[in-house]
């Protein structure tokens, strides 16, 4: 009887397929219904997060033995003690002692594959993003795994050594640098509630609530792109938006930016790797 | 470097150092200007120097958004901008309003991998509606829709439409909007054509 | 080497829930590159999915699928414990099978 309720039964009842449909179909539709139809198209793309396949690869990165030593990254600090990633992402960036530096989460991890795995400067630093198709980066991996090991969590940045209160100010003032050919600054889109580029709504980042849901939802998996983005590629991308030349990677500027919009989104819960079109 | 010189250096980096919690704004602007010299480099057509602010990027940042700039700084720039205003030799404003929607829908241009050969858009479909058809619009900056029906096509609405788009911050200090022709985006027909957009009847923005 | 999969198997009630993320370019055939040449069609043609090794799934897939895409499916007669094994073959021959019990 156990058996052929067994047998019975082996068929499969539904299968459900996501495709990525493109969000075409918007002419002739209302402004609002499309705005709408945005979030629903988000919410449907929430189940089956392609990012989970970027968290997967880099726990596995985080817990092998690489590098000239031979060690796991399993040691590194990420401020709240070695090897503790529960969290960690939602306090960052922040003063290191014993860089004498304040860092953001790659720039740590950079430090951490110099100092425990022997790797080079220019080695662990020589593959930030990846391209959407055959270049892979490891540290998008990594990055993707330890924010998801924040998720829930609130984010807590502090500005309480001195060179964290530089830090902020520096990014505030960067946020406000208008500069190139166009005048744009991160505040001619983000600087005003409300607003929208073409259909994109834009964050204002320096108000609480916007704050918290843009930088609680980076790192994120572009559809558009079939790619896992960190923070520091948004900043990235921003800028060459902005008609600056290129941001570099782990760089004073970028982490002091981070620190003052992380600081910004205090309070909010933290929500990536997430999923954008 | 001098030992003098070095002193120099030392005793600012100190100065520096010690006013790390309060530093001015004015101290602020300058080590952040230094910091991001040190985190960017060129590439392609942008190079460092896009860094460096001119009179007006440098008041407008220290405002932060255009609604905290004062009345009389914003008088002084406004009045400064206008003067640099450079209108064309021809004497006519108004060019190809077709040309006009193709400059206003294409944002190419300026970033580091963009090609500097090719003509760049001013994507003003990205900040402004602009047409009925066109519903993938953006809202920083005001609806144009119906713009020239409006205001008429005077000698003296053209000469205007030319000059705002020529350089927005002559009539509005530290606009969102680029300075086009003053910073050089588009040429003096482009912006010809994008008043054309603006003024001409058979354009969709009066239609 | 294909990337692994990520799956997931949950008993509830008296059905198996699985959901499974592949990584794959998934490509069209349709698309070119930026010289103009077209971009060779690269996509999972096969889909296989067996509890403790029979057949619980057998689907066939064209360009029209996302890259990465996402499947998810139910069926009935699992338990905890079972293995759930998802196998996907590419239109180049290429293979990946991956394995999680239900919980």
């Amino acid at each position: 009887m156990e058996e052929s309720r067994k047998w019975a039964g082996w068929s499969a009842i539904t299968v459900a397929a996501v495709f990525a449909a493109s969000i075409a179909q918007m002419a002739g539709a209302q402004q609002r219904t499309a705005v709408e139809d945005i979030a629903r198209y988000r919410e449907l793309l929430q189940d089956g997060n392609p990012a989970e396949l970027w968290e997967l690869r880099g726990e596995t990165l985080w817990k092998t033995k690489r590098g000239p030593k031979g060690v796991s990254l399993e040691g590194c600090d990420l401020g709240l003690g070695s090897g503790m990633v529960k969290g960690a992402y939602a306090a960052m960036p922040r003063y290191f002692a014993d860089a004498d530096r304040v860092m953001d989460l790659e720039t740590r991890l950079v430090h951490c594959m110099v100092t425990l795995q022997g790797f080079s400067l220019a080695d662990a630093k020589k593959q930030p993003f990846g391209n959407g198709t055959d270049r892979k980066s490891d540290m998008e991996a990594l990055v993707a795994f330890i924010t998801a090991e924040s998720k829930g969590v609130p984010m807590n940045v502090g500005i309480t050594h001195p060179k964290e209160q530089e830090a902020f100010q520096i990014g505030r003032s960067m946020f406000f640098h208008r500069g190139g050919p166009h005048d744009f600054a991160c505040a001619t889109c983000h600087g005003e509630s409300n607003k929208r580029i073409r259909l994109q709504d834009l964050p204002n980042l320096l108000e609480p609530g916007d704050a918290q849901r843009a930088y609680t939802t980076w790192p994120a998996y572009r559809v558009s792109q079939g790619e896992l983005r960190t923070f520091q590629w948004r900043l990235y991308d921003c800028f060459r938006q902005q008609r600056f030349p290129e941001l570099e990677f782990t760089s004073d500027g970028s982490i002091a930016l981070t620190l003052f919009l992380a600081r910004n989104a205090n309070g909010g819960k933290f929500n990536a790797p997430a999923i954008k079109r | 470097m001098t030992r003098k010189t070095i002193l120099a250096v030392i005793a600012a980096m100190a100065l520096i150092a010690g006013c790390a919690t309060m530093m001015s704004d004015a101290e602020v602007s300058k080590k952040s200007l230094q910091v991001m010299k040190s985190s960017f480099k060129e590439r392609g057509q942008a190079k460092l120097d896009r860094l460096d602010q001119d009179e007006v990027q440098a008041a407008c940042s220290l405002y932060g958004t255009p609604d905290k700039v004062p009345k009389d700084v914003a008088q002084r720039l406004e009045q400064g901008q206008l003067k640099a205003v450079r209108y064309p030799a021809d004497g006519k404003f108004v060019g190809d309003w077709k040309a006009g929607e193709t400059i206003a829908q294409s944002g190419a241009g300026k970033q580091f991998n963009d090609d500097p050969t090719r003509p760049s858009g001013a994507n003003c479909y990205a900040c402004h509606q602009l047409s009925k058809q066109e519903l993938s619009f953006g809202t920083i900056g005001p609806t144009l829709l119906n713009y020239g029906k409006l205001r008429g096509s005077s000698e003296e609405t053209r000469k205007y439409t030319y000059a705002k788009v020529y350089n927005s911050n002559a009539f509005s200090a530290c606009s969102n909007m680029p300075r086009f022709g003053h910073n050089g985006i588009l040429t003096e027909q482009q912006i010809k054509d994008v008043v054309a957009l603006l003024l001409d009847p058979e354009s969709p923005v009066n239609k | 080497m294909a990337d692994p999969m990520k799956i997931r198997a949950t008993l509830q009630g008296d059905t198996v829930e699985v959901r499974v993320l592949m990584q794959h370019e998934m490509e069209t055939g349709q698309r070119k590159d930026a010289a103009g040449k077209t971009i060779p069609a690269w996509h999972i043609q096969q889909v296989t999915a067996t509890n403790n090794g029979k057949p619980v799934l057998s689907a066939q897939w064209g360009p029209a699928v996302s890259k990465n895409p996402f499947l998810s499916f139910k069926f009935k007669g699992g338990a905890k414990g079972d293995k759930v094994q998802i196998t996907w073959t590419d239109n180049k021959g290429e293979k990946r099978t991956d394995e999680v019990v239900v919980s």
